[in-house]
C-alpha cells in the first residue's frame, strides 16, 4: 500500500450514473478511502453498515468518507439505497480496479478491491494506511484514532 | 486492528452478577438486530451455567440506518435504568423485538411499572441520548465491527457463540 507522507494519486470516480467525485475537490476536509471487495457480500455490508453510523463522529472530525469498489455505479445506487447510505459508494469500474491499483489495493486474483482504509490529510497527503486480512472487517477505531490524531497533532502546532 | 474493551467496565455500566465474578462478559448490542436476539437467550444460559463466576455487562450499540426502532429501543433502556429497572426493560425488549414502536415502549414502560411522567420525560432527554451514544462511541474505539460484540475479561471475543459455544468458552477459562 501506498505509505504515510505519499501525496494521494488524484482521481475522479462516478458515485451515481450522472455525478462524479473528485478527489482533489475535497481538499480542506481530511478524506477517509474505504476500498472493499464488492457490494452486497456479507462482510462489507456489515463493514459499510458501520461506517454509515459512525459517520457522525467522522463529520466532528470534518472528514469525508468515500467508499470505492470495482462494482458499477448502477449496482452502488441500489446498495446504497437499500441500506440507507449517507456517503459515497465510487465506482473504480472501468477501467476495472484502476484506483484501487494506482492506491495498490487491488485483489488480482479476485479481480475486486482489497479491504483496504487510507486517511488522507486535508492537504491531500496520506497519513494512515491499514490493509485488512481477507473476510475480517476492521472495524472504525484504526480510522477514528488517526483522524483524531491529525486533530491533536494540528492543535499542537497552532 | 483494537482487541481491547476502552473504557473498561465500571459503576458506569448495567452490571448483572458479582463484582468479585472470575469472568466478565460485556455485550455490545442492538435490540432491533436478531442475532442479538439469539444472543440474549444464550447470554442467559451462559449465566445459568456459570452461576456467580459471570458478570454480565451490557451497552448499546444500535445500527440506526439499518434498525429504524433500535436508538429509540436503547433510550427506552435508559430511561428505565433512571428508574433501576434497566434490566426488566432489557428483558421486555428483546423477548419482543418484532414490536418496538414507540407505543410498544411506553406499554413495556407500564409493564416494568415505571413512574410514565419520569419515563417520558427522560427518554427524550439529553442525559438519556449521551449515554447511547457514549456507549456507540466507545464501541467503535474498542473495535467493535457488527452486533453482537463480546468482550472477555477486556479482551474482543472473536470465536463462535452460537449452539452453545460462548457458554463452552467461558467455562474453559474458569
Amino acid at each position: 500500500m501506498l505509505q504515510p507522507g505519499t501525496p494521494a494519486p488524484d482521481f475522479e470516480l462516478n458515485n451515481t450514473p450522472d455525478q462524479t467525485v473528485k478527489l482533489s475537490d475535497l481538499k480542506g476536509k481530511k478524506v477517509i478511502l474505504a476500498f472493499y471487495p464488492g457490494d452486497w457480500s456479507p462482510v462489507c455490508s456489515d463493514q459499510m453498515a458501520l461506517y454509515n453510523e459512525t459517520l457522525k463522529i467522522f463529520t466532528k472530525h470534518n472528514a469525508q468518507l468515500l467508499g470505492v469498489s470495482v462494482d458499477s455505479q448502477w449496482s452502488h445506487l441500489a446498495f446504497s439505497k437499500d441500506r440507507n447510505f449517507h456517503f459515497p459508494l465510487l465506482a473504480d469500474f472501468e477501467p476495472k480496479g484502476k484506483v484501487s491499483k494506482l492506491y495498490e489495493a487491488y485483489d488480482e486474483e479476485g479481480g475486486t478491491s482489497q479491504r483496504a482504509l487510507y486517511v488522507i490529510d486535508e492537504e491531500g497527503i496520506i497519513q494512515w494506511e491499514y490493509l485488512s486480512p481477507k473476510g475480517i472487517n476492521p472495524g472504525a477505531d484504526g480510522i477514528l484514532e488517526a483522524i483524531e490524531k491529525l486533530d491533536n497533532d494540528k492543535t499542537k502546532k497552532s | 486492528m483494537s482487541n481491547q474493551l476502552k473504557p473498561a467496565a465500571s459503576g458506569q455500566d448495567h452490571i448483572q452478577g458479582s463484582d468479585s465474578a472470575a469472568i466478565t462478559l460485556v455485550e455490545y448490542g442492538d435490540y432491533q438486530c436478531s442475532y442479538c436476539g439469539d444472543a440474549y437467550a444464550l447470554v442467559r444460559d451462559a449465566q445459568e451455567a456459570l452461576g456467580d463466576d459471570l458478570r454480565f455487562v451490557f451497552r448499546n450499540f444500535p445500527l440506526a440506518e439499518a434498525h429504524p426502532h433500535a436508538t429509540a429501543a436503547a433510550q427506552a433502556a435508559e430511561a428505565a435504568a433512571k428508574q433501576g429497572k434497566f434490566w426488566e426493560m432489557h428483558d421486555m425488549l428483546y423477548e419482543n423485538q418484532q414490536a418496538l414502536s414507540s407505543s410498544d415502549l411506553m406499554t413495556y414502560a407500564k409493564e416494568a411499572g415505571l413512574d410514565m411522567e419520569q419515563f417520558k420525560k427522560d427518554i427524550g432527554s439529553d442525559a438519556v441520548s449521551d449515554k447511547v451514544d457514549a456507549d456507540f462511541e466507545s464501541g467503535v474505539r474498542s473495535g467493535v465491527n457488527g452486533t453482537p460484540s463480546f468482550f472477555v475479561n477486556g479482551e474482543k471475543y472473536e470465536g463462535g457463540w452460537q449452539d452453545g459455544a460462548l457458554t463452552a468458552f467461558l467455562k474453559s477459562q474458569l
